[in-house]
């Protein structure tokens, strides 16, 4: 029987995330934490290096809310909607006048390519020191980001480009589920959570429910990443909301639609961070405030998959 | 445009799926290809295989995805796999007979930028980036582009190199070869107002006319002298059944196409 590691979400970042960490949410547009994003904006967490391939509403309100220094992405939008305002003004030069006081402080970048960003983590899982990709010949990349550089193969004379693992002091993921130990199971799309949860220094997981363990040991292969890795388990239903959780609910994207508008005006999304963030205690207060009727109009229809028998071996 | 049956959107999606006929293996990019390829899988291309950035081989997609990561192309799929496997495996390994992108700027030699419009460390406007496009346009057999056109996207000189075309126009098939890139290149470029193939040099030329476009429209909306090919072709008109298939099935809402 292994030790529960099950944590309110308050207590797992309170003791998790620290000033100027360095953040992973990962998840690509499946199963990103708001729910967590939301909590380090609470507790006022400073100076964070976010990394994430699409920085997404969840980083766009992080860093509205002032808890980040810079940014390690690979595509800066609102996917399927446009881009994401509030990381747009602390980056163009419209709002980046020199000597004006009322500027917002210019954001540090570091930029890759979605393939970049997962090689990187799958270094930083894998202990190595780089990892060599076909990617970034003849474009302006290297030359945005000094990191990527290119390396001539020890077999032949061909050069590759190479980009510097990823080591993320904390990674948090969303998942469907998970046993109280951290052994964690997902389906759908997988992204890079895997790589990015072991490239990770502390792990926390944010589930949709927590099962027993032999309900993870009755499919292993489903396990994403194991207990071994993780530090805490945080039970947070609709934690992902607005984005999705395969087979539990749809992508809101009335929400991703809305915060277009939203982002737009920094007096605006301000107010918005005030409304469903700072003035919230929690995911239970944001759910109920958002409302049942809402919620279920994401309930997705049943597509079960078939199962597979394991067998017994004695 | 008066009269029309069809709005210059529609033409340009039409035109883009039909471009799929005979392709195998589809990497499919956010927005308009999106919409191109889900209706080449209806109706030219129907054992297309989709591949979906996110992680998805063979999407079967129900509805048309709200994103690149819709949860709609994973159930019914082949496969889901890491994106880890995906871009090393299916993309870098070779498997990926077309990759289709977007763009905010394309140079004549179809260079693509998606980065910034102006400089880099303070850019007039901040465009979301790669993505997967660097290495789509470096890995996958073919490109094709997809974009609505303007004096302002198509221009003389990109502001940012993302995604590598024709590079500086003829060699670029030797620097591809030389630096063992298993793409050949954008192919195909296809705009709201004509579709455009690349000449041995690199350099784009406009092949087909939409109905209903001029080659004054074309002419004003390049910032370079375009070549037009001679006895430049009509796009034929979307089908009835093309538009259906666009209206009620792929975009009932309008968000993309009218």
């Amino acid at each position: 029987m292994t030790t529960s590691k099950v944590a309110s979400m308050h207590d797992a970042i309170a003791e998790l995330v620290r000033d100027g960490d360095t953040v992973a949410i990962e998840g690509f547009t499946h199963l990103i934490s708001f729910a967590a994003g939301h909590e380090i904006i609470r507790q006022g967490r400073r100076d964070l290096t976010l990394a994430r391939l699409t920085p997404d509403l969840v980083y766009d309100q992080m860093v509205a809310a002032g808890v980040a220094r810079k940014l390690v992405f690979s595509w800066l939008g609102n996917p399927g909607v446009g881009g994401l305002h509030a990381i747009r003004r602390r980056i163009e030069a419209a709002d980046q006048t020199d000597g004006d006081s009322a500027a917002l402080d210019r954001l540090e970048l570091e930029e890759y390519s979605h393939f970049g960003m997962v090689a990187r983590y799958t270094a930083g899982a894998a202990n190595l020191p780089f990892f060599p990709l076909r990617s970034y010949f003849e474009t302006d990349l290297p030359v945005a980001n000094p990191l990527i550089r290119p390396i001539s193969s020890p077999y032949g004379d061909e050069v590759v480009y190479a980009v510097p693992p990823l080591k993320p002091d904390v990674t948090i993921v969303h998942a469907q589920r998970a046993s109280a130990g951290g052994d964690t199971q997902v389906w759908g799309l997988l992204g890079c959570q895997k790589e990015a949860a072991f490239a990770a220094d502390r792990v926390i997981v944010v589930v949709e429910e927590v099962v027993d363990e032999r309900v993870v040991r009755a499919d292993p292969n489903r396990t994403l990443i194991p207990g071994l890795v993780v530090d805490a388990v945080v039970i947070e239903p609709w934690g992902a909301h607005p984005s999705y959780v395969q087979g539990s609910y749809d992508r809101d994207n009335a929400f991703y639609l809305d915060w277009d508008a939203i982002s737009r005006d920094e007096e605006r999304l301000q107010g918005w961070l005030r409304e469903w963030v700072h003035d919230l205690d929690g995911r239970a207060a944001y759910l109920e405030k958002l409302g049942v009727e809402r919620l279920a109009t994401l309930r997705p229809g049943s597509a079960p998959s078939g199962s597979v028998d394991y067998g017994e071996y004695r | 445009m008066t009269g029309a049956a069809f709005t210059p959107n529609e033409m340009m999606v039409v035109a883009a799926a039909r471009e799929l006929a005979g392709r195998r293996v589809c990497f499919v990019g956010v927005g308009l290809p999106n919409i191109a390829v889900n209706l080449a899988k209806r109706t030219v291309a129907p054992d297309l295989e989709l591949v979906y950035e996110a992680g998805v081989f063979g999407a079967r997609p129900a509805r048309l995805p709200l994103s690149i990561g819709d949860p709609t192309i994973v159930t019914g799929a082949t496969a889901a796999v890491s994106m880890f496997e995906l871009f090393a495996f299916y993309l870098q390994g070779g498997l990926i007979d077309v990759g289709f992108l977007g763009a905010a700027q394309i140079d004549r030699f179809g260079n693509i930028n998606t980065t910034v419009i102006g400089p880099y460390d303070n850019p007039t406007v901040r465009l979301p980036g790669s993505g997967g496009a660097c290495e789509i346009a470096i890995n996958a057999r073919e490109v094709f582009v997809i974009m609505r056109q303007s004096a302002r996207s198509f221009v003389e000189e990109i502001d940012f190199r993302t995604s590598p075309g024709n590079l500086g126009g003829a060699g670029a098939a030797a620097t591809r070869r030389r630096q063992g890139w298993l793409g050949r290149g954008p192919t195909v470029v296809i705009t709201d107002l004509g579709v455009y193939r690349f000449d041995t040099d690199g350099e784009m030329r406009l092949e087909l006319l939409h109905p209903g476009a001029t080659l004054e429209q074309v002419r004003a909306s390049i910032g370079w002298e375009v070549r037009v090919a001679d006895g430049v072709m009509a796009t034929p008109a979307p089908t009835p059944e093309e538009l259906r298939l666009l209206r009620e099935e792929l975009d009932p809402g309008g968000v993309y196409l009218r």
